[in-house]
């Protein structure tokens, strides 16, 4: 124990260990939190500024360093009360500060009109990040305080954030958002009560009594917490109508279900609907998630005449050019698609929805309602995620349907921009393609959208894909129709003949659809019913299949290339160059047009910069300076320090998200892909932390963190390689086995990136005490803007490069270590 | 701002004055006239997707005499000109000035014609459109809405407006056949009735998109035999490609 300090403080502290426990329950609560947060937010916002809010809102940890830096006398001379003040406040404001941002009026379609908008949004993400603020203090104060065992409370910091993810999930599972959140606030009255003991305050016994008192009061009042759900949003919006109600509300990681019945007024959701349709769809039910993004389920009486509406949609195409086929849906909601499959006489309907709860509420609650649609002979039911299900599908069909699964209202206003989606990448669409008997059809129905995009990116993407099937003319095997709402396109295992053009020609003109694509398309026939400017899609699609595509891709004011596996972002349209000519036209209803979710991602990493300059360089000023003479060596040393918090910060995230997507893509089911990588990331680096204590009782900080970086030089660049066809492999086997491989591939990756920060950290706790703090700041704004910036990163340059830049910082870090000799004298 | 709040302080006691009184003393009418100004600049703006390099003189004349700032919620009065749309309540909103005379415009109306609004809101759409027409049908499916509208247009005397609370899709059979229908209420298609309802020649305009961002116009034409076509129109000035294919 050569580095360790002289004893702890001579006053009347009484902490004589760190307290392990309560850190590590603190932490997992803190991460509940955020996980949770971004549940609660996606609510009552939208997903992506769920994302924004949080991103910011971690910057308390931030905040909490520099607060530190300049508080940590006064604060270390009262460690045990500060720690538990500290961890008391965050319990109370966990609860109070939601609450109290619930109540700010913010609606993100105005803030283009209302500056005032901006304030409120600033506003709600500062309250958010209150209780970050005193987690952060918590934990840094015991990192500060027991300056000779980092090591250790960090490594019970990760694993206690690891532990958080997992029970969170499982959390959801029987609790709904808004409870969880208040059962949370409980858990952490119940650590400041567990603190008090492990600190052996003299007055722990009070301290528990009153934290006990505040966890009762919290589990008491559960269910008063309501959610205010933007008035914008679909469910609010169809509780309007008088008589419509939510009959049923169910919650579970995947999402908080509204059933919602309307008594007097018919839902009557038949998108894309003809214009020559004359029927009106029977009595349905709603199912919203998270208060949007509506599936019906429609009200079948035993009349075949009810389903006619489902021959005057777009996506009703291919059954008009196939005969009992034997076909798939994949994202199967509340079974309009199935329906439409029975009513156009499929021999066999294969149905899969990742929502359990949604085949529950299909099956059981709405069973006579559908006559049990879900049950019925000839219609097999799978819940699962389609792309996961479809590799490891071994059966083929006739026709492969990707129904319209996200709602018109926010993919028209940009807002999944930053929503990764396998569905729709040119690997996806290559998966689907060999699952179609000879003849077979993929047919993928999307919202219109002026300028056309999503059509235009599928089309392209399908193009794509048939090129790398070897298609000799991908153009003969693709057919494109829309309406003024829909788009459907079709993708065939053959080229489509005389009798497919026919039909498809038919099809079209009944229902007054236009022709977009098909071989042999003539530019006549392409805008005859819904007449746009010019026939975009048309000209966009024979653009696609000629020789000049590229120049098209270039050209097109929206980015309409293929995603790709590695660029999963369907839903980025936004391209720069066109930037000031929709900003010129804000205030003249250019908004649409602006594809705001990218825009929000640049302005939340923007705000993120700045804040972090601002909270990493006050402090910096504000340190006391050392004598003249010393300044060149001082600042030499503070740079590297900076650097290395700054690098291994971004680094560490980066490394996390690039291979979180690529275990996405292996395990498939978004919540628990996550949980389980994020916590095994979470757990191994914190064992890897727990195991640099020898390291650091004998002096070895420099050479074990060089040995760590080269660890994760070689896992993170082996796996760049070695996991597609690894994945590809293993692609057919349990989940659970899946799930087993991921956590041993991310287990040694994840020890070594423990490691950096516990040491680095070890040595100035050592030799600069007063840089503490500062450091635990530099990396909470560094994960802060890391988060933000791989997304970034990702959907410009794709994930691979995500993970490579990581290596990179991470060499720059080893060598930028810091110096125990500079930092003896410099600072 | 100080007129437009001592003006309101007024309008009470102004309410008994004679009508060209008010006029002549009209604390908005400044605010009208740029909002005018602003209309006239974006229909320039657009003139590439709507054909036209200005609005019909009449639509501009009704867009000048309906009090705006009457149909709005009165802490939103100091912002009932300014060419946005505007919250009224009831997670419902008034349409931007511009997109109101667009789609106005588009319906090409004549003074004797019958026209069917499905989705009140304010009645602000339904005021402008009673400046033009002989008749106005206007249905609001949340009542209270209706309810202030039906009120505040009897107020300001437009007579020749019927409001109705209920539900639009299927339009209003008695006083069909309507020369123009304006749907402004959200709805996953267009309903077929409300086809039917149109007369041979008529138009429908509805607006797509969310509450407060107007994506596109579909204008709905039926022509003279009686068969309909769509035209998809955007309410700004952009052209996705530049360049050749």
């Amino acid at each position: 124990m050569k580095l360790q300090p002289p004893s702890v403080r001579d006053d009347a502290d009484t902490a004589a260990r760190p307290p392990l426990l309560s850190v590590t329950l603190l932490s997992a609560i803190a991460l509940a939190y955020e996980v949770l947060l971004m549940r609660l937010l996606s609510i009552v916002q939208w997903h992506h500024f769920a994302y924004m809010i949080i991103s910011l809102a971690l910057l308390g940890y931030g905040v909490s360093g520099s607060f530190l830096t300049i508080a940590q006398h006064r604060l270390l001379q009262r460690y045990a009360l500060s720690f538990i003040v500290n961890a008391a406040l965050f319990a109370v404001s966990l609860v109070i500060c939601f609450h109290a941002a619930q109540r700010i009026d913010f609606n993100a379609e105005e803030v283009l009109w209302d500056p005032g908008q901006l304030l409120r949004l600033a506003a709600i993400y500062l309250l958010l990040a209150v209780p970050f603020f005193f987690i952060a203090n918590a934990v840094a104060l015991s990192l500060m305080r027991f300056r000779d065992r980092v090591q250790r409370i960090y490594a019970f910091d990760l694993v206690g954030a690891g532990m958080g993810s997992v029970s969170i999930v499982s959390l959801l599972f029987v609790a709904f958002p808004a409870p969880a959140l208040m059962l949370l606030g409980a858990l952490a009255f119940a650590c400041v009560g567990i603190a008090a003991w492990e600190l052996s305050l003299q007055t722990r016994g009070r301290v528990a009594a009153a934290a006990a008192v505040a966890a009762v009061v919290l589990i008491l009042g559960m269910d008063e917490l309501e959610l205010a759900i933007s008035p914008y949003k679909g469910l609010p919006q169809t509780l309007r109508v008088a008589g419509a109600e939510v009959v049923s509300e169910h919650s579970s990681p995947l999402g908080y279900l509204s059933v919602v019945e309307s008594a007097r007024v018919p839902l009557r959701h038949a998108p894309g609907l003809s214009l020559r349709a004359t029927d009106e769809p029977p009595r349905q039910v709603a199912v919203f998630t998270d208060a949007d993004n509506m599936t019906v389920i429609t009200k079948d009486s035993g009349d075949p005449a009810a389903f006619r509406y489902l021959d005057s949609v777009t996506s009703a195409l291919p059954y008009h050019l196939l005969s009992s086929a034997r076909v798939l849906i994949l994202g199967a909601g509340g079974g309009e698609d199935v329906q439409q499959a029975l009513h156009h006489g499929a021999s066999h309907v294969t149905a899969v929805e990742v929502n359990p709860q949604i085949v529950d509420i299909v099956r059981d609650r709405y069973g006579d309602f559908s006559r049990h649609l879900l049950d019925r002979t000839g219609v097999t039911v799978h819940v699962s995620e389609a792309r996961g299900f479809v590799s490891r599908d071994q059966h083929s069909y006739d026709l492969i349907q990707l129904a319209l699964l996200d709602s018109f209202a926010a993919s028209s206003a940009g807002l999944y921009a930053l929503n990764e989606t396998y569905l729709y990448t040119v690997e996806a669409l290559r998966t689907y393609y060999k699952r179609l008997r000879p003849g077979g059809y993929l047919a993928i129905t999307r919202w219109i959208k002026l300028p056309p995009r999503d059509t235009l990116k599928l089309f392209a993407t399908a193009v794509e894909a048939l090129r790398r099937e070897n298609a000799d003319d991908p153009g003969l095997q693709l057919a494109l129709i829309r309406s003024w709402q829909t788009s459907t396109l079709l993708m065939k295992n053959g080229v489509l003949n005389n009798a497919d053009k026919s039909a498809l020609k038919r099809f079209a003109a009944d229902r007054a659809f236009d022709l977009a694509w098909y071989p042999s398309i003539n530019e006549s026939e392409a805008n005859r019913f819904n007449l746009l400017r010019q026939p975009y899609f048309y000209q966009a699609a024979t653009s696609l299949l000629g020789p000049r595509s590229h120049e098209f891709l270039d050209q097109y004011k929206y980015n309409v290339r293929p995603a790709t596996d590695d660029r999963p972002y369907f839903s980025h349209f936004f391209k720069w160059r066109v930037f000031p000519e929709i900003v010129a036209l804000r205030g003249r209803g250019g908004m649409p047009l602006l594809e705001l979710g990218y825009l929000i991602l640049v302005a939340t990493l923007l705000k993120a910069l700045i804040a972090s300059l601002v909270l990493i360089l006050l402090p910096l000023f504000s340190l006391k300076g050392p004598p003249p003479g010393a300044m060149v060596q001082r600042r030499y040393g503070r740079t590297r320090v900076l650097w290395y918090f700054f690098a291994i910060g971004i680094a560490f995230l980066f490394v996390e998200i690039g291979f979180i997507q690529k275990f996405l893509l292996f395990l498939h089911h978004p919540v628990y892909a996550i949980a389980v990588t994020l916590s095994a990331f979470l757990v191994f680096a914190g064992l890897g932390s727990a195991a640099t204590e020898r390291a650091i009782e004998s002096g070895r900080h420099r050479r074990t963190a060089a040995f760590a970086v080269s660890g994760i030089v070689v896992f993170a660049t082996l796996y760049t390689w070695i996991l597609d066809p690894l994945f590809a492999k293993l692609v057919a086997q349990p989940t659970l086995s899946k799930a087993v491989v991921s956590v041993a591939l991310i287990a040694p990756l994840a020890y070594c990136m423990g490691m950096p920060f516990p040491l680095a950290l070890a040595r100035l706790g050592a030799t600069a005490q007063h840089l503490v703090p500062w450091a635990w700041g530099i990396n909470g704004c560094s994960s802060v803007i890391s988060a933000v910036l791989a997304t970034l990163c990702a959907i410009h340059f794709g994930f691979v490069v995500v993970v490579l830049l990581a290596v990179v910082l991470y060499i720059s870090a080893a060598l930028t270590f810091p110096r125990a000799s500079a930092m003896g004298q410099g600072l | 701002m100080r007129g437009a709040r001592r003006g309101l302080s007024l309008l009470p006691l102004l309410a008994g004055v004679a009508a060209f009184a008010v006029a002549a003393d009209d604390p908005y009418q400044r605010q009208r006239a740029r909002m005018l100004e602003e209309i006239r600049a974006d229909y320039v703006d657009t003139a590439i997707h709507i054909d036209k390099e200005a609005a019909d003189p009449r639509v501009m004349d009704a867009m000048a005499s309906v009090p705006r700032h009457e149909f709005v919620t009165p802490d939103m009065r100091r912002l009932a000109y300014a060419n946005r749309p505007l919250p009224i309540g009831h997670g419902q909103t008034i349409s931007q000035p511009y997109i109101v005379a667009v789609m106005t415009d588009l319906l090409n109306v004549r003074p004797g014609d019958r026209v069917l609004e499905v989705g009140t809101g304010s009645g602000y759409q339904a005021a402008v459109l009673a400046e033009l027409v002989a008749e106005v049908y206007s249905i609001e499916i949340i009542e209270p809405l209706a309810a202030q509208a039906a009120a505040r247009l009897q107020r300001l005397g437009y007579d020749n407006v019927v409001v109705r609370h209920g539900d639009g899709y299927y339009g209003w059979e008695e006083h069909d056949p309507f020369d123009a229908i304006v749907v402004t209420a959200a709805a996953s298609h267009v309903p077929p009735p409300l086809i039917a309802q149109l007369r041979n020649g008529g138009r429908m305009i509805i607006p797509v998109g969310t509450r407060f961002l107007v994506q596109e116009l579909l204008l709905v034409v039926k022509d003279e035999t009686g068969s309909v076509t769509t035209k998809q129109l955007l309410p700004v000035r952009f052209v996705p490609l530049t360049g050749g294919h």
